[in-house]
């Protein structure tokens, strides 16, 4: 294994890689079933502060 | 139930306090077999925080038998809100001292007699507890507080463990002691941001770890299907952190009771690991964590969901995968092999886009509200800081060009990107955040002043903008300066002679410092007046969610 | 709600996660340690001497890494003022690296040479005294601090353990190796510059009276860039850039 090959496959496979994980992510987002799941989640954030209603000493 | 509940707290307390006699006997070991001073007080600090911690511990089972309150039959979640409250007045603290440290060596930059000709005070010292001080110390604090604070939100979960979280709070703080008292003594390692000895290291790994496990918990015990997006950054933000702090400090003691260690790797495998370090301490530090903040503080206080929610997804596993290879940009022109550079500078350049999405995402999420801007100076704060991130997040990829680099590296342009990047958008987006939180946790009904905020924008943003500038044309003079030939060929320039130059501009950017270092004590006095419970003076002119949301006038459906 | 559904969901994020960041410190970080052409075939690179690598130790304590670079790029000005640009092989020994990251003050990869000791003594204690419009602190308690070298074995054993090739006569002989090179009376001298070849001999700090630590400091300044025999280097060799 010399440094040319081991430089070479790293470079190509982690380009690949690249490609993969930005297309899985994009499919992933743009799918319907997700994109219901994502609106449910973008308004969750601001409903769900519910009051504290306890004094916590802790 | 509350029996099994009272039980399991005294179990938890009870490991808690063995665990602590545990650390205690290490501390004191350390404290009395060490014969190098600095890590000898270093163990009797360890011991002392021990001791502290058994007194606390059992002080607290003495109150309640350290059963937390039981639920009521509402589904209302009883947050573990004591150690945010611990990190939040930490963040503070190391704030204002990692600022006047820094301004302390600026003008030692400006007047080298403010160096006393001591070791202690000398700038080689004095510039690794600087950026200790505000990174790891301010910005961990207040990473540290506030994912806490929005996983038990975002979860509807308490915080997982008893002591758990105060052994993180309380760890992380005397780590950031050992560490900072060690760089004063000459205990270093001397890596750029990761100075902190061998011992130091063993022990953030430590708490590290346990941070990583509360979090987690935390998320598995939520009642939310999906894991909001802020918990994503600061979950990859927790494990990369780990990843990067443990492979960059892999080091050899010269004896187990000697600070003294040497990093196993050597030369320019050392120079890559460690700007593989440093550069996604950047990434995932000062970003990941910090967009976490964004995406639940900016919705949170302009009450109106994250702008695209897809694209905060989106921006995440982008932002996550670029940044890990953006490092060699550090090391262009050296030894290093000019493959990885060139991969180093594409990787950067191509980071621009998801950083510039983040950013749209967080200052479209004001949009249908950009009166807020005028009239709330924390959401200014919050939007400013965002602005900024895309400004360094352009200026980064510029930088990390050969040619842009060949002279931009090596001066103070660099040192000026840098604080584009920490005071204008990380100091600003915390400053953000605890204005938010201290009223919320304290349970107040409004910051005590928002008018001091208004000065408090005002105040720093000048600080910042005197900074950034007098860096640029200090750093391109410079650059200039070094490359610049007369007509016979030879260099125009000693080295000496482009030293005189910066004096004035070092004198500006002290400045500037200066401005910044007033701006957070005015924050200071602002949140211990909140913080005591003063009559807010101007209750008015501030919105609905600056209190704590139980105390508020008409609750959010 | 399923509770194992939702903490797979949360380990899978952990673990995508963990996997998408390791790639990228796999991909430019591991072919440096499986290849030797990252580093050149140079002739004249040795380990420390134990006085220079004690010298070293200070350096890192004092951070001087924070104002000074050890690092000459290939670009012709850099290499006008401050001579060849550096070689990988240059900082094989180096634990840690300090090729800095910026220059408040001129770099120092091949400072050893260029100025004398008695100058190096004078520009430690007082900087200003020697070139008037610097900005450097002055570092007068080195002179002040003896050297504390009898443990430097230890430190070396260390190092050993890490890959820097000391042998056991290295070893052996730290302390007085130490004592050999800043007395050139020494009767140790020739063994000691056998086993640490070009290692400069003498007084460093202009007293002679005492071993400092601004002896030990300067012992490393002097021989900063000084191994590499670039008489001998080949330009067109295995050098990757």
């Amino acid at each position: 294994m010399t440094y040319d090959t081991v430089a070479t496959f790293s470079q190509v496979s982690s380009l690949l890689l690249f490609i993969a994980l930005f297309l899985a992510v994009i499919i992933y987002v743009l799918m319907p079933t997700t994109k219901e799941k994502l609106e449910r989640a973008q308004r969750s954030a601001l409903d769900l502060d519910t009051p504290n209603s306890y004094e916590d000493e802790r | 139930m509350p029996d099994t509940r009272a039980e399991k707290a005294t179990f938890g307390s009870l490991m808690a306090i063995i665990f602590a006699i545990a650390m205690a006997f290490v501390g004191i070991s350390i404290g009395v077999g060490s014969p190098s001073g600095g890590m000898s007080f270093h163990g009797w600090c360890l011991a002392a925080t021990a001791a502290a911690s058994i007194y606390f511990i059992l002080s607290h089972m003495a109150q309640d038998d350290g059963a937390p309150s039981p639920l009521s039959s509402s589904d209302a979640v009883n947050y573990h809100d004591a150690p945010i409250r611990f990190a939040t007045i930490a963040a503070i603290f190391w704030g204002i001292a990692g600022f006047v440290v820094g301004d302390i060596i600026a003008w030692q930059l400006a007047f080298p007699a403010l160096n006393f000709d001591l070791p202690w005070t000398s700038f080689g010292r004095l510039r690794p507890l600087h950026t200790s001080a505000v990174i790891f110390a301010f910005g961990g604090n207040v990473l540290i507080g506030t994912s806490f604070y929005v996983v038990q939100r975002t979860c509807k979960a308490r915080l997982a463990g008893l002591w758990s979280p105060w052994f993180v709070v309380v760890g992380y703080n005397l780590f950031i002691l050992i560490a900072g008292t060690g760089y004063l003594l000459g205990i270093t390692d001397g890596k750029e941001y990761a100075e902190p000895v061998w011992y130091a290291d063993l022990f953030l790994t430590m708490v590290w770890v346990v941070y990583l496990l509360v979090f987690l918990a935390t998320l598995w015990k939520r009642k939310e299907p999906h894991i909001y997006v802020a918990n994503w950054f600061y979950l990859s933000f927790i494990v990369t952190v780990a990843m990067l702090h443990v492979v960059n400090n892999l080091a050899v003691p010269v004896s187990i009771w000697e600070p003294k260690s040497y990093i196993v790797f050597a030369g320019v495998q050392d120079a890559m690991t460690q700007w593989w370090y440093g550069h996604n301490a950047v990434g995932f530090f000062l970003t990941a964590g910090f967009l976490g903040i964004m995406y639940y503080f900016i919705p949170k206080r302009v009450e109106r969901p994250v702008y695209s929610y897809r694209l905060s997804i989106v921006h995440f596993w982008s932002l996550i995968f670029l940044y890990i290879w953006a490092g060699p940009h550090h090391l262009h022109y050296t030894a290093l092999p000019e493959w990885t550079q060139t991969l180093g500078m594409a990787f950067s350049i191509m980071l621009w886009k998801p950083s510039w999405g983040g950013m749209i995402n967080g200052l479209m999420t004001l949009s249908g509200a950009w009166d807020k801007l005028r009239t709330d100076p924390v959401v200014r704060l919050l939007v400013v800081s965002v602005a900024f991130y895309g400004m360094s997040t352009f200026e980064g990829p510029v930088m990390s060009i050969k040619a842009v680099n060949s002279l931009s590296h090596y001066t103070d342009w660099t040192i000026g990107h840098v604080h584009s990047g920490a005071l204008g958008w990380v100091a600003m987006v915390s400053f953000g955040a605890i204005y938010c939180l201290v009223p919320w946790l304290w349970k107040r009904k409004a910051l005590y002043s928002i008018r001091l905020v208004e000065w408090h924008f005002w105040v720093s943003t000048i600080g910042i903008l005197l900074y950034i500038t007098s860096m640029w044309v200090s750093g391109i003079m410079q650059g200039l300066m070094w490359r610049a030939y007369d007509k016979l060929g030879f260099l125009s320039y000693s080295f000496v002679e482009t030293v005189e130059a910066m004096h004035p501009y070092y004198i500006i950017r002290a400045t500037g410092g200066l401005l910044f270092i007033l701006g957070s004590l005015i924050m200071a006095y602002n949140i211990w007046r909140t913080i005591r419970g003063d009559e807010s003076r101007d209750a008015a002119e501030q919105p609905r969610v600056a209190a704590a949301p139980e105390l508020r006038l008409n609750p959010a459906e | 709600m399923n509770h194992t559904v939702l903490e797979k969901n949360s380990m899978l994020l952990l673990i995508c996660a963990l996997l998408v960041v390791t790639v990228g410190g796999l991909v430019q970080i591991v072919p440096l340690f499986l290849v030797e052409s990252t580093i050149e075939k140079v002739q004249g690179m040795r380990p420390y001497s134990p006085l220079e690598q004690a010298g070293r130790d200070i350096y890192v304590r004092e951070g001087c890494y924070t104002c000074h670079s050890q690092m000459i790029r290939t670009l012709k000005d850099e290499v006008e003022r401050y001579g060849h640009y550096s070689l990988a092989a240059e900082s094989m020994y180096d634990h840690p690296f300090q090729w800095g990251s910026k220059r408040t003050g001129p770099d120092l990869a091949r400072v050893g040479g260029k100025y004398s000791n008695q100058w190096h003594a004078e520009h430690m204690i007082n900087p200003r005294a020697v070139v008037p419009e610097s900005i450097m602190p002055g570092y007068p308690w080195l002179a002040k601090t003896k050297l504390d070298y009898k443990k430097i074995a230890a430190n070396m054993r260390a190092l050993r353990i890490v890959g820097v090739p000391y042998s056991d006569e290295m070893i052996a002989n730290a302390v007085q190796d130490v004592e050999a090179q800043v007395d050139p009376d020494h009767d140790e001298v020739d063994a000691m510059l056998e086993r640490y070849p070009k290692a400069k001999v003498g007084n460093f700090d202009n007293n002679a009276e005492e071993l400092t630590e601004l002896d030990a400091l300067i012992a490393y300044l002097q021989m900063l860039g000084t191994l590499v025999d670039f008489a001998t280097f080949d330009q067109s060799g295995p050098n990757l850039r």
